[in-house]
């Protein structure tokens, strides 16, 4: 029973590795590497490392990701004058900050930008061509091509606040610089810019989904762990096999709040809204500033913002105002 | 094995844990809260009440000194007063009860010889009493045209001097450490861990863009949909988000002592607070402006920024943590010859 009440994997079984299942040609190179199993990757995963295919997307991806931190990561470094202590200390607070906006839709002069555009392009290439080996080798291994299409979805968020809303502004001084706090400033900046990015609908859904997702995520994986010892791993044959696991799960969330997932729908619903989250917020992204300029302003004009009672003082008027 | 595994592990991820918290800056409740808006809005001021005891402590303002017995000599009118350009209406003893009180405000360690030469007093010839007479007629502007920032508590030297020749908390224009030359990316004055604007990586000099006459500080859309003006950057409002995160840090308040942060620009929701601070705001670009600028050319090199500018004030010059400069206490009530409108 403890075995089944650990944070980590307890069962990590020894046998031939698996080389995996024999691919047809079409294109498709042989697996390299001898396997390897490692104890502590076993404790969160597989303990089987390999063997590895890359192929010429996998490899290209890997290329352009590498160029494009090394841009973003030297162009840090550069802005504390190539100080090692300090591009320790301050990485963190380090960046790479988007074209300012008087240079619109134009290549702007390196250190004014044109770095920024050189590492989301690789960035973006680097993304993309592993989106493409994900939906390759979905295709190859015979199966849906259901993450390559979750992928998409972060990705869409992606290229809105990087690419495609900075080119509806008409300036990539919109876009989000690269770096852990700046990127965060940016965030906030943005939000306060455009008036309040919670009172933005789509915002709200995706926020939904997000928790959402997190709640789904927990209330499934409790579920199978909790029925594990009765063959509840065994979650996909039960889809149209139902066995006493799936029968005591369904029981205890009808039980519990009156109704329950099957083992194929818990899977749709946890696909959804993983997906939905940065899809509506993607849409929110690309809503503001094109389309909303305030969204707290929107919604008052909407009616769904909430007023209160500011009587704990005298009535504050703008000065600016008052000064006319 | 495995159980030896797992707690290797654990201790891993624990000592990770433990070198990042003890890296950062940490404070133990419990904080004090006071709501200071409608329910549910969340307008409420945190305090730390073991931090605020320390702030408390450095804010004290002293001992006026015992008014003056006048004499009924104006110095203007005393032979043995001479060039004395802003305070010759006073009377003798008044006179000489403010330069008392300037000395122990401002050079108690120095002494009268910080400004004055022993051997005529009368003397221009150190910088430091140029820069004093400035600075008198800038008190005096202060107390009397500013009266909508600091109120009828107004403020002496001590106010932003504290016992210190040069006080403690000023700005020149800041362009930031040494960078890279060559073709790599500008930091476009932001993205470095700076004490201007709280430790945020925010633009590390606001107050050379935005206490500026006819600076821009407001950001925020002014209508639900986007009209043909446009609008200010992401840069812009990043400029005003770390100016805002000065006067938050200079003030020892958090953004809703004064804002409704679910909309920052409207003012029905702010709290009164706002207009005085944005009095302020005025308030330290016209002194910068008027004042400080004008000694430009009085100051020594040593005493200039970096570019070469002059020393310049912004919120924490006077406020120094404290939400009211010394709690509030009005110092320039025993001084009125510190009230007196410039000519």
């Amino acid at each position: 029973m403890i075995e089944y009440q650990n944070i980590f994997t307890r069962t990590q079984i020894h046998g031939p590795a698996d080389m995996g299942v024999p691919l047809p040609n079409g294109g498709n190179r042989e697996r390299v590497g001898k396997p390897i199993f490692v104890h502590l990757f076993g404790l969160l995963g597989d303990a089987q490392v390999g063997p590895i295919y890359l192929g010429w997307l996998g490899i290209l991806s890997i290329l352009c990701g590498v160029i494009a931190f090394e841009i973003i990561g030297l162009n840090m470094w550069a802005s504390v004058n190539w100080n090692p202590i300090q591009f320790v200390r301050q990485l963190f607070w380090l960046a790479l900050e988007p074209p300012p906006a008087k240079y619109g839709l134009h290549f702007p002069p390196m250190a004014e930008g044109g770095w920024w555009l050189l590492a989301g392009f690789f960035l973006t290439a680097s993304i993309i061509l592993w989106w493409v080996r994900t939906y390759r080798r979905a295709i190859a291994l015979g199966m849906g091509t259901h993450v390559a299409w979750a992928f998409a979805a972060a990705i869409w968020l992606y290229l809105v606040l990087g690419f495609i809303r900075p080119l509806l502004m008409g300036n990539f001084g919109e876009a989000v610089p690269f770096g852990i706090f700046p990127h965060l400033d940016w965030t906030a900046a943005f939000s306060i810019r455009y008036g309040n990015l919670f009172y933005n609908p789509f915002h709200m859904l995706s926020i939904a989904f997000l928790y959402g997702s997190a709640l789904l995520f927990a209330m499934h994986a409790a579920t199978i762990l909790a029925v594990s010892r009765l063959g509840g791993e065994r979650e996909i044959e039960q889809i149209v096999d139902r066995g006493t696991a799936s029968e005591r799960a369904a029981l205890f969330w009808r039980w519990t709040m009156g109704f329950n997932a099957t083992m194929e729908s818990i899977h749709r619903w946890a696909w959804w809204f993983a997906v939905l989250c940065p899809l509506a917020g993607g849409i929110g992204i690309l809503l503001t500033g094109t389309v909303v300029d305030n969204w707290y302003l929107w919604g008052i004009k909407h009616g769904f913002a909430p007023e209160y009672a500011y009587d704990m003082w005298a009535p504050v008027l703008d000065p600016a105002l008052a000064a006319k | 094995m495995n159980m030896k595994y797992g707690l290797a592990f654990i201790a891993v991820a624990a000592g990770a844990l433990l070198a990042m918290a003890t890296l950062m800056h940490w404070e133990r409740p419990p904080m004090a809260s006071t709501q200071l808006g409608p329910r549910g809005v969340g307008m409420v001021w945190t305090q730390n009440p073991r931090t605020e005891a320390i702030v408390k402590s450095k804010n004290i303002a002293p001992e006026s000194d015992p008014p003056a017995q006048l004499s009924g000599i104006k110095v203007k009118d005393s032979p043995d007063y001479q060039n004395v350009k802003v305070l010759g209406d006073l009377d003798v003893e008044e006179f000489n009860r403010l330069m008392g009180a300037i000395t122990n405000w401002v050079a108690p360690d120095e002494g009268c010889t910080y400004c004055h030469n022993p051997e005529n007093m009368a003397d221009d010839g150190l910088y430091t009493k140029v820069v004093a007479r400035r600075m008198l007629q800038m008190t005096r502007q202060i107390n009397t045209m500013w009266t909508p920032h600091v109120q009828q508590t107004g403020v002496t030297c001590y106010t932003c001097h504290r016992g210190n020749p040069v006080p403690a908390n000023i700005w020149f224009k800041n362009d930031g450490p040494p960078h890279a030359a060559g073709m790599s990316a500008s930091r476009q004055g932001e993205g470095l861990a700076s004490k201007s604007v709280g430790m945020t990586s925010l633009p590390y000099d606001p107050f050379t863009t935005l206490l500026a006459k006819g600076a821009q500080i407001r950001v925020d859309g002014t209508t639900a949909l986007p009209t043909d003006k446009p609008g200010a950057s992401i840069h812009d409002t990043e400029v005003t988000y770390g100016l805002m995160i000065h006067m938050s840090e200079a003030l020892g308040v958090n953004c809703t002592f004064c804002h409704n942060s679910r909309q920052f620009a409207s003012w029905s929701e702010s709290r009164p607070q706002r207009v005085p601070a944005w009095h302020g705001l005025r308030m330290v670009t016209d002194l910068n402006e008027t004042f400080m600028a004008s000694l430009q050319g009085t100051f020594p090199k040593n005493r200039l920024g970096p570019s070469g500018d002059v020393a310049k004030i912004n919120c924490a010059t006077c406020h120094q943590g404290v939400n009211k400069p010394l709690y509030g206490v009005s110092m320039a009530k025993d001084y009125p010859e510190l009230r007196v409108a410039n000519p």
